[in-house]
């Protein structure tokens, strides 16, 4: 959407965030040259591979860090919006937690954390408050999704009381 | 048989009572999804791809479309009401629409907004029934590099073509495409990009990216930008009965809106969002009461919502019969198919008709209980609109994870439902477009297949992709969707172009 094309003017500092970027564009396009290389050798009779492709997305992702190098210098980067990282943290705090803990405690409890982190991001930070009614919540998705729509979610503990 | 009576085939699968049902949910959940600022269509389908898994297909793909319409619905209720578009293709409809309802015409607005996304979408619905057919005859003739070609093209206007940077544009494309190449190649069976792990060997799934990028990357964006305070929710007052003289204003405007969506909607060209800003310009034009454009011009609410809906149905018809998307939502739609063993395209109109033409004759069904949703229930909507933030999004995220984990309960694929979300996050900050990335990922394998027979059947001479005139007209016309918008921008006429943004659907 519209978030404006203008860079400040004074400030013509190359934009540091925008170099970032672009190596993680060359890192990934040196990622899928480093991968396809081994298989360059495998052509069929119609002169490409499984690498030819690859090869020319990589190329084509080094030009654009190049690109994105020339834009960083001259400045072109659209001002970006302050960000404020701490709902950010809980809200990623949030999906670990859930990553880690739904093999052994199940569907209900981890997506309960989930629930609750997301809360927290959004300004419910009381968790004593917010962890239960996010369990019972996903229990009750649980038992729906997985009881009558026979979803596969992991059950822990506290499904296995009522499964 | 002629289009006429496959549609009156199609209309006795679609009234089966089964299919009545998935076209209700689909049109409620479309609804709902599309008055909630923050989550779209496409995000809606993801979701649902892997809770319908095990359903049958046609109802499937019938509920999946109704989400579609039900969104480009939906959508209008919040820019009317709250100022903030429930989904891309309604900013405009929240320039004229929101004027309105301070005006204390909200009803009369809403109003227009549904009736003329219904005139617009029994049209376009039609339109899809029977222009169908012919791309249908049209795409027999076609070979691999026509395909090709075709895919080329629909990747520079999905990319670059709008928007605010050709650059952003194509890199967002190209890490779809650099997601894409991950997985066994489909053609000689060799493990690509997956450095051994046994997850990675199928691909990354399109459901995953999508819900990361669409729920996740804009839970963390919405969320990082604090505090701002609860949003003011226009209240609906007065009647919600349009008078005369609104009816008058407002009628050709709707269909004016969908012979301008349609056609935009239809080509390769991106989302729906385009035809609304077009469709606005042209009602600005004409009106015969200018001075009311910026306070509240019924016209401005009519035309592009008439051109969204219009343009949703458009872009069905590359869709069912080129198997080609060119919106998020639709490319999530393809994978709805997929998911089925089903391939859109010519074929699908020989092999599976019922499937085809019972999907089209249940869009036109949709569109009846999408003016009954929308009009007397709309009091209903609003009260979503009133769901406190942490709440509301924490429940997308339980819904968002949900999906995945029931695709696939295992801690590798949330792993990269959270990187991806956070990928997401970081474009969404930087201004980069998030439709290419799903747009590559699903359309770039097919593109590689198509480019991999081409040059197959040539015996690797590659100057048989420009020797076909098809072929050849369509990369031109690719080539100078690419080169114009550059030229533009460079010369600081970007702006138009970066309004016409497409973003999400």
């Amino acid at each position: 959407m519209s978030k404006g094309n203008t860079p400040s003017t004074q400030t013509r500092r190359p934009d540091r965030a925008a170099l970032v970027i672009a190596v993680f564009l060359a890192g990934l396009a040196g990622l899928i040259f480093w991968d396809t290389s081994r298989l360059a050798k495998i052509t069929s009779y119609s002169g490409i591979g499984p690498a030819t492709i690859p090869f020319v997305i990589a190329s084509v992702l080094l030009l654009l860090a190049a690109w994105t190098v020339f834009e960083a210098l001259r400045g072109d980067f659209p001002a970006r919006e302050r960000q404020e990282f701490g709902p950010v943290i809980w809200i990623i705090g949030g999906l670990a937690a859930q990553m880690l803990t739904l093999k052994p405690l199940g569907f209900s409890i981890a997506t309960g954390l989930l629930f609750a982190a997301t809360a927290a991001g959004f300004g419910k930070r009381k968790l004593w408050f917010t962890i239960p009614i996010g369990i019972v919540l996903c229990l009750g998705v649980w038992l729906v999704f997985a009881g009558l729509l026979q979803l596969s979610l992991p059950a822990g503990p506290l499904e296995h009381l009522f499964w | 048989m002629t289009t006429f009576d496959f549609l009156m085939q199609g209309m006795l699968v679609a009234a089966q009572p089964m299919n009545l049902f998935y076209a209700l949910i689909g049109v409620t959940l479309g609804t709902a999804v599309g008055v909630l600022p923050g989550i779209g269509p496409a995000l809606t389908v993801a979701l649902l791809l892997p809770v319908t898994y095990r359903l049958d297909p046609g109802g499937s793909l019938i509920m999946f479309a109704g989400i579609y319409y039900g969104g480009m619905y939906g959508g209008s209720t919040t820019s009317i009401l709250l100022n903030t578009p429930g989904e891309s293709a309604s900013i405009v409809t929240a320039l004229e629409g929101n004027k309105m309802a301070r005006k204390g015409r909200g009803g009369p607005a809403l109003a227009t907004a549904a009736i003329g996304s219904f005139v617009a979408g029994l049209i376009a619905t039609l339109g899809l029934a029977f222009i169908a057919p012919f791309v249908v005859k049209l795409a027999l003739v076609f070979g691999p590099r026509e395909y090709f070609a075709l895919m080329v093209l629909a990747f520079v206007t999905v990319s670059s073509a709008f928007g605010d940077s050709t650059l952003r544009g194509l890199t967002s494309l190209f890490i779809g495409f650099a997601l894409a190449i991950i997985g066994i190649d489909q053609l000689t069976g060799q493990a690509r990009m997956s450095f051994g792990i046994p997850d990675l060997l199928d691909g990354i799934e399109v459901t995953t990216l999508a819900v990361a990028m669409f729920a996740i990357g804009e839970s963390l964006y919405i969320a990082a930008q604090g505090d701002q305070g609860p949003d003011k929710v226009e209240a609906v007052k007065g009647s919600v009965w349009m008078t005369g003289q609104d009816w008058a204003r407002s009628w050709k405007a709707w269909l004016r809106g969908t012979a301008i969506g349609f056609p935009i909607g239809a080509m390769p060209a991106g989302g729906a969002e385009i035809g609304t800003f077009l469709s606005y310009a042209a009602e600005k034009r004409l009106s015969k009461h200018p001075e009311e454009f910026g306070h509240g011009a019924i016209e401005g609410v009519a035309g592009p919502e008439a051109a969204n809906n219009a343009s949703a149905a458009g872009t069905l018809v590359p869709l069912l019969t080129l198997g080609l998307p060119t919106t998020a939502t639709a490319a999530i739609m393809l994978a709805g198919f997929q998911q089925y063993g089903l391939q859109p395209g010519p074929l699908l109109f020989a092999t599976n008709p019922q499937l085809v033409w019972g999907l089209i004759a249940s869009l036109l069904i949709a569109n009846f209980m999408l003016l009954v949703l929308n009009l007397p229930l709309v009091g209903l909507w609003v009260k979503l609109l009133t769901i406190p933030k942490p709440w509301l999004y924490a429940g997308i995220l339980l819904f968002a994870t949900l999906g995945t984990i029931g695709a696939n309960p295992s801690v590798f694929e949330l792993g990269m439902l959270l990187a991806f979300g956070v990928l997401g996050y970081a474009m969404r900050i930087f201004g980069y477009p998030i439709a290419p990335v799903v747009v590559g990922l699903i359309l770039g394998p097919l593109a590689e297949q198509q480019l991999r027979r081409a040059l197959a059947i040539s015996q690797g001479d590659v100057t048989v992709l420009f020797t076909s005139p098809v072929a050849a007209v369509l990369l031109v016309i690719a080539a100078a969707a690419l080169i114009v918008p550059l030229i533009l921008r460079a010369r600081g006429r970007g702006q138009v172009l970066s309004q016409l943004a497409a973003n999400e659907d």
